[in-house]
């Protein structure tokens, strides 16, 4: 028998979750094409604004090429589907090729209205739904001082947003007389608006324009119903949305009064074997411009074709979002139409925070609710609607401000239903996340990797995170300190383990302490414990398997497989000379180049039999490896110091680079990094660091537990005054403590707030030496500072470790997949293109 | 009949770890597991970051099979039928892998 055969006109959010629906059912098996009008395959059309902010074509990618024709996935990009033969069964495309189907699917969306205004097609008037748009709209910003958003709703006010963020000065033109009129009441719409204008965009409301002209000091001149204009260069439509279609209007497919391609709850269209889904349907007389929906009837259309029972039966349109850094929800009802309603209403003028929750006549349901400035009860608000829920006994409470204490509102997540949808995006229950719970997912990550729960819009994240919360906490949940399933113990106990029995190899740890060959994790592990403790050559022989591949080949792995090179530059002084030799090194190599935030320099691209020669020149001129690659020490940031600086009290600079030498190739749990500042200025940002200090007229201050990156906290103060025989020994022992306690990849900040006792057990175990521990932590320093040694150096004396940097063993070609591309005078990794597969007819 | 062909000494392999082969033009990763004295041969490219780099992973076991994890976004593949434990609609090509008389030798498939 033949398979079926499948066709989905439109690859946007919602064919794509069609076809991903049945390609991930492995009980069935269809012959699929799906043609797109857009040159790309589906794309995050969600998050399509986040390419304002340096999100790329492929950061939306929802799918790739690969995955499809994995899949056996047909698919043609560029190629509108213009006439539907549903006598026949087959479609036509612009291109003229003919497509039979069994079942067709219609997912062609929707397209931006554009009122019909004389000159709304001049070269610079834009719409806003696709990335070929941001890519217009961003072209011309180029050339534009002045820009306009027509449409004052959600989707303008995210226009408005990236005219901002290219830097235009921005207006937006409102036909109604408030913003977002669709989902705020008046006195949401009010406060977004003075909220908006506070941040410089412009608002103008009830203008209707009726002409763009040319403009006297900007390109176009936008002429208003009331007499008034505005100039402006650019201009971007954004005044709702229209379902696409043209196709069921040309042919025999029933559609709506106001447009929409009519279906029935299980998603079929009035002609037998057409279904339709996403925004260009209509059901019950109502277009869904959000993807939820369309998700759900992705679903419900895979299910009838399989022979499955699924039915439509509508959605929430509540959205809660955040517009130029503003938070705003809607939930349920709020224009009055629910007759006996009433309503409370938090506006605080202060800090421009506004709530309203209306509530049924008998006050025990919610209708709805608007939320601006302050949109954290949007998770509460929207369960207790979607389940029907009876409210508290005080409502009001639900929209007052926190008073710190968790109970007030009188509702928790234990009290939501299973059934009970907290992401919308991926339709995850409250009953997925707590069956993955049970299921050994104790992480958000976990989470979000198992069910998708908060990877879309990301509304949902603070729900999900209180449903792990709890679920974790009512398992009684004690936290599995078990490093992996190779090690019943903790990092802290293998510590010990190696510590005490003097374990040196992990063959001996394995074969007494652990079960299997081990893996990523306790490798790793167990390499950076070996190496704290002993301080021997990471690639010696037996170590080898337990290296990271940054370890493994001494730098940093990069996307496409080559590896950055980073010399030490002790505090961030570096002499003409060695500058001029990493300028020529990196001349020779076509390094990518560029000045690290760590006060170094890094060079990029590296391929695996350029390491050493590299390096061998390196060294050569005196450098030293900077261990880049390791968890260890990175760098001691530095200022100037009273060396040159007016203001500086002590010598910075001679501070920074003792440290950075005494403490470097110290392998630790995670990376450590320290600064040093001559003064309170604090040029040197040294309470962002695991180990701060700053000069004081009495000596120096020393803060820890400071920290960037993805949780940034700043460093406590441990001790002042402190003159520097003495703080050398503070730093000792607090650094060799965390070695010897931390967790696996855990850096000093969490390490110290997961202390009992946190910094004054910390202050008791350094500085009054409660356990006793000081001489040894201080000995065990002494030992490693003894056994340093710049890992290049010693690789490149042995010629047998050499061998490892090929990209072959039985040949010398090089990896022949390499290319790259020039941006801005240097190599860089060439960007990939989506290749266009070509049919078989 | 097909064809087995010497690609290096036994002694180049990396004892628990993986070396990179060129063979009929395509790249080959070789995981000599010491602890088991197994060998495999799966192909050296990662279809999720798109680069020429699972030789160089670190070799690992879950519940008794051994995979290897690519050193990029750390997905596991099972080294001996390389499917990918993580996103399993991604698979390595495995190669036919042995040691004869002090060779590796890879198996040809033509
Ligand atoms: C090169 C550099 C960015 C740059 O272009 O300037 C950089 C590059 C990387 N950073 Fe960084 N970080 C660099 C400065 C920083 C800084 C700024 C600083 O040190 O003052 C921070 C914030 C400060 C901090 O760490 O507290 C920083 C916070 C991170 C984090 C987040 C750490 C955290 O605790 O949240 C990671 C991820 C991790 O380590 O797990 C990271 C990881 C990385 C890695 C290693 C990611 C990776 O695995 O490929 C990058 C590779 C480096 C390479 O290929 O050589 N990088 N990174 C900077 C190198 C500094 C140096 O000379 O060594
Ligand atoms: C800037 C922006 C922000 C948004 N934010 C949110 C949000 O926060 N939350 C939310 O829920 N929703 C949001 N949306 C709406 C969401 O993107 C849509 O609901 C969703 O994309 C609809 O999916 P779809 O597949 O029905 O339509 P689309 O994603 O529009 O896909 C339809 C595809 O079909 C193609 N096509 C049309 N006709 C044909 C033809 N005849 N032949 C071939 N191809 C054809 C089109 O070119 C298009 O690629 C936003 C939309 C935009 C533009
Ligand atoms: S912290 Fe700033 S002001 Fe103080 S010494 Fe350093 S550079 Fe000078
Ligand atoms: S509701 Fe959008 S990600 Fe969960």
């Amino acid at each position: 028998m033949n398979k079926q055969r499948i066709v989905v006109v439109g690859n946007g959010m919602v064919g794509h979750k069609f076809i991903d629906t049945l390609i991930t059912d492995e009980s069935v098996d269809y012959e699929i094409i799906t043609f797109s009008e857009e040159s790309r395959l589906a794309y995050d059309r969600v998050q399509l604004s986040g390419f304002f902010s340096g999100k790329t074509a492929d950061d939306l990618a929802l799918t790739d090429a690969t995955y499809y024709q994995e899949n056996g996935i047909n698919f043609v990009l560029n190629d509108k589907v213009v006439t539907l033969d549903t006598k026949n069964n087959q479609v036509v495309t612009n291109s003229g090729r003919i497509e039979p189907y069994d079942k067709l699917v219609l997912a062609t969306g929707s397209f931006p209205f554009v009122p019909p205004i004389a000159g709304n097609d001049k070269e610079h008037c834009h719409v806003y739904r696709t990335i070929d748009d941001l890519e217009d709209i961003t072209a011309s910003g180029k050339s534009s001082k002045v820009g306009v958003v027509v449409g004052g709703g959600l989707l303008g006010l995210e226009a408005a947003n990236a005219l901002v963020n290219l830097g235009l000065e921005t207006h937006v033109v409102e036909f109604a007389p408030r913003l977002m009129a669709v989902q705020l009441d008046d006195g949401g719409g009010q406060l977004l608006r003075r909220k908006i204008e506070a941040l410089g965009v412009q608002v103008h409301t009830e203008k209707a324009t009726t002409e763009i002209v040319d403009g006297e000091n900007c390109r176009y001149r936008m002429n208003f119903a009331d007499g008034s204009f505005l100039e402006t260069d650019t201009i971007v439509f954004s005044a709702g949305i229209r379902p696409q279609d043209e196709l069921a209007r040309q042919f025999d497919l029933k559609i709506g009064e106001r447009g929409g391609i009519a279906i029935n709850d299980q998603c079929q269209t009035n002609v037998e074997n057409v279904y339709a889904i996403g925004e260009c349907a209509l059901w019950d007389n109502k277009i869904f411009g959000l993807v939820a929906p369309g998700y759900q009837m992705a679903k419900v259309a895979a299910a009838h074709i399989k022979g499955e029972s699924l039915t439509f039966t509508g959605a929430d349109m509540s959205t809660k979002l955040k517009l130029l850094g503003i938070d705003v929800a809607s939930i349920g009802e709020v224009h009055g139409q629910t007759p006996g309603a009433q309503s409370y209403t938090y506006h605080d003028e202060i800090e421009q925070v506004y709530k309203r929750l209306i509530v049924s006549e008998d006050g025990t349901k919610i209708v709805g609710a608007v939320l601006v400035g302050n949109a954290e009860a949007y998770g509460t608000l929207l369960q207790l609607l979607l389940n029907d829920m009876t409210l508290p006994e005080n409502p009001a409470v639900l929209i007052l401000p926190s008073t710190g204490d968790e109970q007030a509102a009188g509702f928790g997540v234990e009290a939501l239903p299973e059934t009970a949808t907290i992401c919308s995006c991926f339709d995850v229950s409250k009953g997925d996340l707590t069956s993955a719970v049970a299921a050994g997912c104790c992480t958000m990550g976990d989470l979000k990797e198992q069910t998708k729960a908060s990877t879309g819009c990301g509304g949902c994240s603070a729900l999900t995170k209180q449903v792990l919360d709890s679920e974790l906490a009512s398992l009684g949940f004690e936290v599995n300190n078990d490093l992996c399933e190779h090690f019943a113990y903790s990092r802290q106990e293998l510590t010990d383990i190696i510590r005490v029995k003097k374990i040196t190899s992990f063959d001996q740890l394995l074969e007494n302490y652990g079960s299997g060959l081990g893996c990523e994790i306790c490798k790793p592990t167990a390499g950076s414990i070996l190496a704290s403790y002993w301080n021997e050559y990471v690639l010696e022989d037996n170590h080898i398997e337990l290296q990271d591949s940054n370890d493994l080949y001494l730098g940093n792995i990069q996307k496409n497989g080559t590896y950055s090179v980073v010399p030490r530059i002790a505090g961030g002084e570096i002499t003409p000379d060695k500058l001029i030799v990493l300028g020529e090194v990196a001349k020779e190599f076509d390094l990518y180049t560029k000045i690290t935030g760590g006060q170094r320099i890094d060079l990029f691209g590296a391929q695996l039999h350029e390491l050493p020669v590299i390096w061998q020149q390196l060294i050569d001129a005196g450098f030293e490896t900077g261990h880049a690659y390791g968890k260890s020490l990175r760098t001691v940031k530095s200022c100037v110091g009273n060396t040159w600086c007016r203001f500086g009290v002590d010598d910075s600079m001679t501070l920074a680079l003792n440290l950075e030498n005494r403490y470097k190739g110290l392998r630790s749990p995670h990376k450590i990094k320290f600064a040093v500042s001559g003064c309170t200025r604090e040029c040197a940002e040294a309470q962002s660091k695991d180990i701060g200090l700053i000069s004081t007229e009495n000596g120096w201050n020393m803060y820890v537990c400071g920290n960037g990156g993805m949780r940034p906290r700043h460093g406590d103060l441990f001790a002042s005054g402190l003159d520097e025989q003495t703080l050398i020994k503070y730093i000792d022992r607090f650094l060799m403590f965390y070695v010897r306690t931390a967790d696996r990849l855990q850096r000093t900040s969490v390490w110290m707030e997961n202390m009992e006792g946190g910094l004054d057990y910390l202050r008791e175990v350094v500085i009054e030496d409660k356990l006793n521990l000081a001489d040894e932590l201080e000995q065990e320093m002494e030992n490693n500072i003894e056994n340093y040694q710049c890992e290049w150096k010693t690789t490149l004396q042995n010629p047998e470790k050499l061998k490892r940097f090929k990209h072959f063993i039985n040949s010398d070609d090089t990896d022949n997949q390499l290319a790259f591309e020039l941006e801005r005078e240097q190599r860089i990794p060439a960007q990939q293109t989506i290749k266009v597969v070509e049919l078989t007819a | 009949m097909s064809q087995w062909f010497n690609i290096c000494k036994s002694e180049d392999l990396a004892p628990n770890s993986g070396i990179c082969a060129q063979f009929e033009s395509q790249q080959v990763a070789i995981f000599f597991c010491q602890r088991n004295q197994d060998l495999y041969a799966v192909s050296n490219f990662d279809p999720i970051a798109q680069a020429n780099v699972i030789s160089r992973g670190i070799i690992g076991s879950t519940q008794g099979e051994t995979y290897v994890a690519s050193p990029l976004y750390k997905q596991r593949f099972n080294l001996k039928t390389g499917v990918c434990l993580d996103l399993p609609e991604h698979v390595l090509k495995t190669y036919a892998v042995r040691i004869e008389a002090e060779h590796v030798q890879l198996q040809s498939i033509g």
